[in-house]
């Protein structure tokens, strides 16, 4: 076999350049529609990848073709395989996106909740503030003997927290 | 001996088909799903015994010799990660009942629930079981199809928005592994790992580095290592308990459990070792450092989850028999551990009505055994010494300094201050949520917990302390499997006994 030594077409060779790379622009998108187009595109270049990874040649048939001239049958095999499984996750990814419109009447991918947090809590220029697990005076009926009463600015009814 | 290997994988799928058949009797699917759990359990410990003692156990699918054809594999790694994962998932499938988890109603249309954990397990042991790359991809694949059904479970608005991460993140790192898949192909003409061993050997230095790196670059994500770690505590949290602590303790250690598997058979002599050493520290230190300011106890487990990670990464690193023997058993014990962690979250949030640290208070009072239940798992994961954490932490440290160097004592240290701050957040839960002043986000009439529930998660709390007991020879079964995996042979030799074609 000579065209296995000289290799995948170019042309193949930059269809799955040109698949992966529109693939990946419309993953960095925030609808999840485009997410979902962007996912479909890469499979398929990714699909003809491992394709390209396996010998051109006539149909892998016993007794159409020398063996030697076939095409190697086990890329073939595994891109079967890996059509449906991206199939499979591509419908789900349209059920959550078709799902996530409905409740919400977008199907964007919102902020993580920390960014939001954050944001949140920028607007309103206040620190970040954690519950330390101090108990507010009086807290604790069960303590018997409270410690000295504090002192407390009339209007700091809540107490340190 | 070898008819049993298929067994982990054949009888939680029919056992899919099976519950989903009698999807309208309840009471039949519980019984089929916990029958089959238990037969895989049996089954795994079978198998671990016999890996044990005399070496890896093969089965050639369908008849068809090895490089043709598919090779399941049970070597000493893959039958501990079967045990483990079998005893766990099975708890966790009894707390769910307890739960009432998975029954039609306003939750989902059909009972879907005991269906999906089922080929969520399958999933887990094909990947463990596979001798093939490709069976490894179909492995992961068949998890992430049952995990993404099972985190929007539902279709709660929450569970679409943080499922739909999960999703997305999910597919893409299957698409690197396919891409690296299809690369490793087209350079080796094979896909079956003990032939791999081989090949990748012969093949140029810069090929070989970057067909690595790409595998690393999949499994890193799945495995929630650092820099690709932010989409873990985003999208666990705002599943059901169970599916939050089955997801916590298996599905990120089957990418800890690839990575280990593919940095000793298929690229031995730890190239990336440096490299993997500062991921390794860096997740350590920025998951428990996002761990320090969470509020939320989901939350909070999430990022300890993530920062643990790091400790196994760091033993594999190591690629010393000490280093990988100490991973493997943090990867038992963390299993167990992270599991339990979220169980009890999961009971906190049935018995106040949250798990926001701001809302509860003075649990310890109001449920005791809750108390005891947290305390003893919090304080096994930051690692106090009679617990199984410890003895983990202590094997890893133990062989850093045998290595020796500049990296590992970093990593050491490192490794010592994230013990300290998990011992930090652990208390800081511990003081907020059970110690203070009693205070409960529900005005609901305190409800006995279900016993089931409990019971299940007193179960795991047991096995993580069994784990400590049983140190010595679960130590020895690890350092033999560290042994295994570095020498290779014996994992090849099972595969192919006539020599590699």
């Amino acid at each position: 076999m000579t065209s296995a030594d000289v290799g995948p077409p170019l042309a193949l060779v930059l269809a799955v350049g040109v698949l992966v790379a529109c693939g990946v622009t419309l993953l960095l998108e925030r609808s999840l529609t485009r997410i979902l187009l962007g996912v479909i595109l890469l499979g398929n270049g990714v699909n003809l990848l491992i394709l390209l990874g396996g010998r051109p040649g006539a149909a892998p048939v016993v007794g159409t073709a020398p063996t030697a001239a076939m095409s190697d049958a086990l890329p073939q095999a595994m891109v079967l395989t890996a059509i449906v499984i991206t199939f499979g996750l591509t419908a789900f990814l349209l059920a959550v996106s078709y799902r996530s419109w409905y409740l919400t009447g977008d199907d964007e991918v919102p902020d993580d909740i920390e960014d939001r947090q954050i944001v949140r809590q920028a607007e309103r220029n206040e620190v970040a503030t954690a519950d330390l697990g101090g108990e507010g005076p009086d807290g604790d009926p069960e303590q018997v003997d409270p410690g000295p009463a504090r002192r407390r600015r009339a209007g700091d009814a809540d107490g340190p927290r | 001996m070898s008819r049993l290997v298929a067994l982990p994988v054949v009888v939680p799928l029919l056992g899919a088909a099976l519950t989903l058949l009698v999807a309208s009797w309840p009471r039949v699917q519980r019984a089929v799903s916990v029958t089959c759990l238990a037969a895989t359990l049996v089954v795994a410990l079978v198998l671990l015994a016999h890996a044990y003692r005399e070496g890896p156990v093969v089965v050639q699918i369908g008849g068809w010799r090895a490089p043709v054809g598919i090779v399941l594999i049970a070597d000493q790694l893959a039958a501990l990660m079967l045990v483990v994962s079998a005893a766990v998932t099975l708890c966790v499938l009894l707390y769910s009942i307890g739960q009432g988890q998975g029954e039609a109603g306003e939750e989902a249309p059909v009972a879907i629930f005991h269906p999906t954990y089922l080929v969520l397990t399958a999933g887990v042991t094909n990947a463990f079981l596979a001798g093939d790359l490709f069976n490894l991809f179909v492995g992961f694949e068949i998890l992430l199809a049952a995990s993404f059904v099972l985190i929007t479970l539902g279709g709660t608005e929450t569970r679409i928005r943080t499922g739909s991460t999960y999703v997305v993140v999910s597919i893409l790192s299957s698409m690197t592994f396919l891409i690296a898949l299809g690369l490793v192909y087209a350079a080796t003409g094979t896909l079956n790992m003990a032939q791999l061993a081989f090949r990748l050997d012969a093949l140029p230095d810069g090929v070989r580095l970057s067909l690595q790196l790409l595998l690393l670059l999949a499994f890193g994500v799945k495995a929630a290592v650092f820099p690709l770690s932010a989409w873990l505590p985003d999208s666990y949290p705002t599943a059901p308990a169970p599916v939050t602590a089955v997801f916590a303790g298996l599905l990120t250690k089957v990418g800890v459990y690839a990575i280990i598997r593919t940095e000793t058979l298929l690229f031995p002599g730890g190239r990336v070792a440096a490299l993997l050493m500062l991921v390794a520290g860096a997740t350590m230190l920025v998951g428990i450092l996002g761990a320090v300011a969470q509020s939320d106890m989901k939350r909070l487990f999430s990022f300890t989850l993530v920062s643990h990670i790091g400790f196994m990464i760091f033993g594999v690193a190591l690629s010393t028999v000490a280093g990988l023997s100490g991973a493997i058993f943090y990867v038992v014990h963390h299993i167990t551990i992270q599991t339990t962690l979220f169980l009890v979250a999961g009971l906190v949030e049935v018995r106040a009505g949250s798990t926001d640290l701001r809302r509860i208070g003075g649990l310890s009072r109001v449920a005791p055994l809750l108390a005891v239940l947290f305390f003893v798992s919090a304080m096994n994961l930051a690692g106090i010494p009679p617990f199984s954490g410890f003895l983990g932490k202590l094997g890893l440290f133990q062989a850093g300094v045998a290595t020796g160097g500049s990296l590992p004592g970093a990593l050491v240290a490192a490794g010592a201050v994230t013990s300290l701050l998990t011992l930090y957040v652990a208390s800081r839960v511990w003081n907020i949520a059970f110690w203070r002043a009693p205070r409960l986000a529900t005005t609901e009439p305190a409800v006995r917990l279900p016993t089931l529930m409990t019971g299940a998660t007193v179960a795991l709390v047991a096995l993580g302390l069994t784990l400590t007991v049983v140190a010595g020879p679960l130590f020895d079964v690890t350092a033999d499997a560290a042994t295994d995996l570095l020498a290779r042979t014996p994992y090849v030799r099972a595969v192919f006994p006539e020599g590699v074609p």
